[in-house]
């Protein structure tokens, strides 16, 4: 316990980005994780009688159009960023790592993979987003699935780039010399190679995934109405902005500090995994 | 150089047909069979039939997209399913308050980032440099839609400086013009100021260490001399490959942050097309937003020789 203890605070002394942005993170996706059972009210309880009451003891952020309990809701809505930025991360993480691993070793995959990456990330994300919600039924699901394609040209981009220089460095070529198999380069060379930037990378695509969903949902193009999310719990309260500007302000607030620690996390490991990471990545 | 802008042109292609292929695959799993959409519920089997060999559907999907292809090659994006106007039309008719806040917020971000940038590297490691680096940290994790309501809320509801909703339309003048889109830019821009405060940076950090940088100063030239004409002239490049990279993100920022101030533009437009589940509308601004994107990084690569003499083609 008391080893623990010094060692965080040796990490808070040595990168205060990361054990601020690690810190907050952590207690934001706790709460998340928990919502359900220490959320005051019941998320999706309507109660007209009490609707766009002001901030009290009972409801600490006031009530939304319908009486829901804003401060409750926005506590659900937790778990809903948390899982889309984990869950876009892990999933176009892998998916890219797949398809650079590819790029990179099989030569006449390279040409047409890379064009691919390169029309794909031509479409501005959001945009790409909403076309790929029109077409699916808006799911929790479906958003992870549209954001991960939306973001796995930049994985390819970043593995294909490593497996590439990494390819003429003397102990690859070393170990293709010796008859070392495909599979065992890319797993006893490549991959730990790949591993630090790829980490790094994984966390601004969890903080733009949040973002994404966010306005996919603001736009109602998101998360169903029924499952409370920062984003449509901002979009059913913007008619009231000029009343209860609260309703929209609170959720976008949470939203903002929880990408700040994401992005403060990912520039903390980025400078302690490796300084000169600096320039490849962002 | 000719051949250049030549390899460069050629280039678009292969990424606009990606672009291509991927609205056209999107039109064609779309839910909703066209065909039944166009005709109604009570049309004979035998209509929808005729329908179909009249519209090419019944052909095999790679000379659908061909034929699909063709036509919107001619400026042909279909018709919107809910008004049954001309998607490029409909499109055209909106653009103009988005290609004028998406150039407002473009000019100011610049003008803000560029000088931000080269005085947080002049100053690296002062405090100057980490506040600068700490509000781009900011400015990244602030989504474009919630800097949007703060905004309104501080300049509009609080102090009342600026209108929060609407857009008085280009035959009010540019005074009131200017003040519907000073909000809405602000809020679009924040995004690409951190992103271009942070690449300047970066860049001029890279060229202050240059050799022809202490030649200059050692022929006695004052620093903000050798700072903006020596150094920032060959930072340059990274810079504006940002700028071209980063209009993605403006382009996205535009559609949502019209709809936070009502603005009636082809971000609007696209919003409309959700809820109405019109999916020709959605298709054509991807379209067409993305030929901007590719267009404008074209014009990007082709801007680098005005920055960098060595850079010839």
């Amino acid at each position: 316990m008391v080893e623990w203890l010094a060692a965080l605070r040796r990490l808070a002394r040595e990168s205060p980005t990361l054990a601020v942005g690690g810190g907050t993170l952590l207690l934001i996706a706790a709460l998340g994780l928990v919502a359900p059972w220490i959320a005051p009210h019941d998320p999706l309880a309507i109660a007209p009688t009490n609707s766009l009451e002001p901030a009290s003891a009972t409801h600490l952020l006031g009530t939304d159009q319908l009486g829901r309990d804003l401060f409750s809701r926005i506590l659900v809505g937790t778990r809903i960023s948390i899982l889309v930025g984990a869950a876009v991360a892990a999933l176009a993480t892998i998916g890219g790592l797949a398809i650079g691993l590819l790029a990179g070793f099989v030569r006449v995959l390279d040409g047409p993979l890379m064009r691919v990456m390169d029309g794909v990330m031509s479409i501005p994300g959001v945009l790409f987003a909403i076309a790929l919600m029109a077409v699916f039924r808006a799911s929790v699901e479906t958003v992870v699935i549209a954001l991960a394609i939306v973001e796995i040209p930049r994985v390819v981009r970043l593995v294909r780039s490593v497996v590439l220089t990494l390819r003429e460095l003397p102990f690859v070529e070393g170990a293709i010399v010796s008859g070392a198999t495909t599979f065992g380069i890319v797993r006893r060379h490549i991959l730990p190679n790949t591993l630090a930037p790829l980490i790094v990378q994984a966390t601004y695509i969890a903080a733009s995934a949040i973002i994404i969903e966010a306005a996919l949902s603001f736009l109602g193009a998101g998360t169903p109405p029924e499952v409370p999310s920062w984003g449509n719990i901002m979009a059913s309260g913007r008619a009231f902005f000029l009343i209860a500007p609260m309703l929209v302000l609170m959720p976008g607030v949470v939203l903002t500090l929880t990408v700040l620690a994401i992005n403060l996390v990912g520039d903390g490991l980025r400078d302690r995994l490796d300084p000169k990471l600096r320039a490849a990545l962002k | 150089m000719l051949r250049y802008i030549l390899k460069r042109l050629l280039m678009v292609v292969p990424v606009m047909g990606v672009v291509t292929v991927v609205v056209f695959v999107l039109s064609r799993v779309g839910p909703g069979d066209p065909v039944t959409i166009m005709l109604g519920e009570f049309a004979t089997a035998e209509q929808i039939a005729r329908t179909r060999t009249a519209l090419g559907l019944d052909l095999p999907l790679p000379a659908q997209y061909f034929a699909w292809l063709a036509q919107t090659l001619q400026g042909n994006l279909g018709l919107s399913l809910f008004t049954r106007k001309p998607v490029l039309e409909l499109i055209a008719q909106s653009a103009a308050p988005t290609v004028l806040l998406t150039l407002c917020a473009m000019v100011y971000a610049v003008l803000v980032a560029v000088p931000l940038g080269v005085l947080a590297a002049a100053r690296a490691g002062s405090l100057v440099d980490r506040a600068v680096m700490a509000g781009a940290v900011l400015g990244f994790s602030t989504p474009v839609f919630v800097l949007g309501y703060i905004l309104a809320y501080v300049f509009g509801l609080r102090l009342g400086l600026l209108p929060v909703q609407g857009f008085p339309g280009l035959e009010a003048g540019p005074v009131a013009v200017l003040r519907a889109l000073t909000l809405p830019a602000l809020a679009i821009g924040a995004t690409f100021v951190a992103l271009i405060a942070r690449v300047t940076r970066a860049s001029m950090l890279e060229v202050l260490n240059e050799d022809y940088i202490r030649t200059a100063r050692a022929k006695g030239l004052r620093r903000p001399v050798v700072l903006l004409v020596h150094a920032l002239k060959n930072a340059a490049v990274p810079v504006v490959t940002m700028i071209g990279i980063g209009f993605g993100i403006l382009l996205s920022g535009v559609v949502v942050t019209e709809s936070v101030f009502a603005i009636p533009g082809i971000g609007r437009l696209t919003v409309d097309a959700i809820f109405r589940r019109d999916f020709p509308v959605i298709q054509g601004v991807v379209l067409v937003m993305s030929a901007v994107y590719v267009l404008l990084n074209l014009l990007v690569d082709l801007s680098y020789m005005l920055f960098d003499p060595r850079i010839r083609y």
